[in-house]
């Protein structure tokens, strides 16, 4: 058996504000890594949530995304004819043309960005099934202005509110009701009629893209390849997870720069830790050597210190992942956006601290007392008892 | 000299300190037999402490070979020497060298959680050693809130609770006032002879050496006088 663990913890407790000032540094670099990562796991959770795996999107060959799409009315024609095409209860075929196009409106601190202003036919609500639904006010009427926006668009511009109006250049849409996406990136964006946005937006001649539903998982994969193969299509189609997920990059960037940071950060707070080790095998050297001669191994002091440090990590793993919790939950609940490079358009989410998340974040901890106790702990098992001995 | 419980023949020390050789001890014998109480005499820097430490295992002589119930433990590497301590030592130090954050108890169990004994074996073991000592009433106690008296005779239960053959003192009066010495004293007397215990102890006080069975002077590491104690007619007239 080796030495208990209430020897370490109780000289946790005796050195209070030591313990305190390392806990806290170590906590401040897990909040860190949280909060950036729970950014970054909210753009992926947006792009991940597909609205069904029966949905296809069909673009230009070449397009990274629909508003650098165009597929032609001919096009379009053609996909009309294709096998597989799920039907809905009117009997009418499940395929969505619809126009893309950007505007760029001021958020709430002023500064203009890009959002979506996504022309769609009421087919295109069939398609999305329950995923897309109105919260507040209604539904636009066909053949008018009006539009609907998300709940993150209106919470995040001020000119998206209920009864207010979108307007960029010559064109205008006037807010009529509010949708929810279920945190998908159609929650970034603001849908309205689809001949109504062709026309203010002066591109009547197509459309962005087809978004179509397959009756089954096999015949969305043979429209798949009918469309790619078809000489009259000639058009990218893929399922719609598959389209989001290539434009999950948006978060990659977010990530590394979570991983950067809070590895500069890990590298500080762990010579925090070291430091604090360090003094305290300086502090009790006798101990130590008193341990060593009751015949306790090296091996058992270097345990023993690597846990006290690891003890350290943790309760700064704790601490971090609360603050973050709190941070969360109570002050960064309003939509966030970034710039979605695949649209160039901002993508709306919010902060996603998922429980995966917080285990990484004490599991982070953990290694930045290990890495901090490690040295220190070594100092202890080497010590030479007769020197040690005759510390004071 | 084959019974003798330690032996120590030939037994030199040196230390390096950069390019010099410090010699410490020079060609040392010695043999101390099951149920003495020595007591080793000299003064500072003649190296009494590392001759206590060389036959507790906690340092190795650089030659000459060291027996200790039948075991030559100067060959012996370190984690064995580790365990061979466990087994075989009790330490007592002048500064009671305790546990700050441990209670007298949970210091005095500190050797036994190095042995197979489960956790009530332990706390039997503990309560009897605390019991030997006169502290059952101290035992939630921490360091910090015992007299110097009652630490050292928390250590010398922590000393006895393994049951080791050997118990080594390394001034164990050193720190106390008269009266408290006189009781530790007192105590290690009753260990050498109600509980068998060999004791080897490094003192300045010719006082404490004088409750030993035999008195050894080292001076500049060489042993040079061995005298009976005084003081052990005496103790054996039960006086």
């Amino acid at each position: 058996m080796g030495i208990p663990l209430k020897y370490n913890l109780r000289n946790l407790v005796v050195r209070k504000v030591s313990t305190a000032m390392t806990v806290l540094g170590i906590a401040l670099v897990v909040t860190v890594f949280l909060l950036v990562m729970s950014l970054a796991e909210g753009v992926t959770r947006t792009f991940a949530t597909s609205v069904s795996s029966l949905n296809v999107v069909i673009l230009r060959v070449g397009a990274g995304s629909d508003v650098n799409s165009f597929v032609s009315k001919d096009q379009h024609d053609a996909i009309s004819t294709l096998e597989g095409l799920a039907r809905g209860d009117d009997g009418q075929q499940l395929e969505s043309p619809e126009q893309v196009v950007l505007i760029n409106i001021p958020k709430r601190d002023g500064k203009r960005t890009n959002v979506i202003v996504r022309g769609v036919e009421p087919v295109a609500f069939k398609i999305r099934g329950d995923s897309v639904r109105i919260v507040e006010g209604r539904m636009f009427q066909t053949g008018t202005a009006e539009a609907i926006v998300s709940t993150r668009a209106r919470d995040r511009f001020p000119e998206l509110r209920l009864g207010g109006t979108a307007k960029a250049g010559s064109e205008r849409w006037t807010i009529v009701g509010i949708f929810d996406a279920a945190g998908s990136p159609y929650d970034s964006e603001v849908w309205a009629d689809l001949h109504n946005v062709q026309e203010q937006a002066h591109r009547t001649g197509g459309f962005s893209t087809v978004v179509a539903r397959a009756t089954d998982t096999a015949a969305r994969d043979r429209l798949i390849a009918a469309i790619k193969g078809d000489q009259r299509i000639k058009l990218d189609a893929l399922p719609e997870s598959d389209y989001f997920d290539k434009q999950t990059v948006t978060a990659a960037p977010i990530k590394i720069l979570a991983y950067f940071v809070a590895i500069i950060m890990a590298v500080g707070a762990s010579f925090g830790a070291m430091n604090t080790m360090y003094a305290q095998v300086s502090a009790r050297t006798r101990e130590i050597a008193t341990m060593r001669a009751l015949g306790f191994s090296r091996m058992v002091i270097l345990v023993s210190f690597v846990l006290e440090s690891v003890v350290l990590g943790f309760l700064g793993g704790l601490a971090g992942a609360a603050i973050a919790f709190v941070a969360v939950h109570l002050f960064l609940t309003a939509p966030t956006g970034t710039n979605n490079f695949a649209s160039f358009s901002e993508i709306l989410f919010n902060f996603q601290l998922t429980p995966a998340l917080i285990v990484s974040g004490v599991v982070f901890s953990l290694a930045m007392g290990l890495f901090g106790g490690l040295f220190p702990a070594a100092r202890a098992a080497r010590l030479k008892i007769i020197n040690a001995l005759r510390e004071a | 000299m084959a019974d003798s419980l330690i032996c120590i023949e030939h037994v030199s020390k040196a230390y390096r300190r950069d390019s010099l050789q410090i010699p410490v001890l020079a060609d040392i014998d010695l043999t101390i037999d099951t149920g003495e109480f020595i007591a080793l005499m000299g003064p500072s820097g003649s190296g009494k402490t590392t001759l206590l430490n060389l036959l507790a295992g906690i340092d190795t002589p650089t030659k000459g070979r060291i027996t200790i119930d039948r075991r030559v433990i100067s060959s012996m590497r370190e984690t064995e020497l580790a365990r061979w301590r466990a087994d075989h030592i009790g330490f007592i130090f002048q500064l009671y060298n305790l546990i700050p954050v441990l209670t007298a108890f949970e210091n005095v169990e500190l050797p036994l959680l190095l042995t197979r004994l489960s956790r009530q074996e332990r706390q039997a073991h503990v309560r009897t050693a605390l019991a030997i000592v006169g502290l059952s009433d101290r035992a939630d106690h921490y360091p910090r809130q015992l007299s110097g008296g009652q630490e050292q005779r928390v250590a010398i239960a922590r000393a006895i609770v393994a049951d080791p053959v050997i118990l080594v003192a390394d001034e164990p009066t050193g720190d106390l006032d008269a009266r408290s010495a006189g009781e530790i004293l007192d105590l290690l007397n009753r260990l050498n002879t109600e509980h068998h215990k060999t004791i080897v102890m490094v003192t300045h006080d010719p006082r404490a050496a004088a409750r030993a069975h035999r008195m050894l002077h080292l001076d500049k590491g060489v042993l040079s006088v061995e005298e009976p104690a005084a003081a052990l007619d005496r103790s054996r007239d039960g006086r």
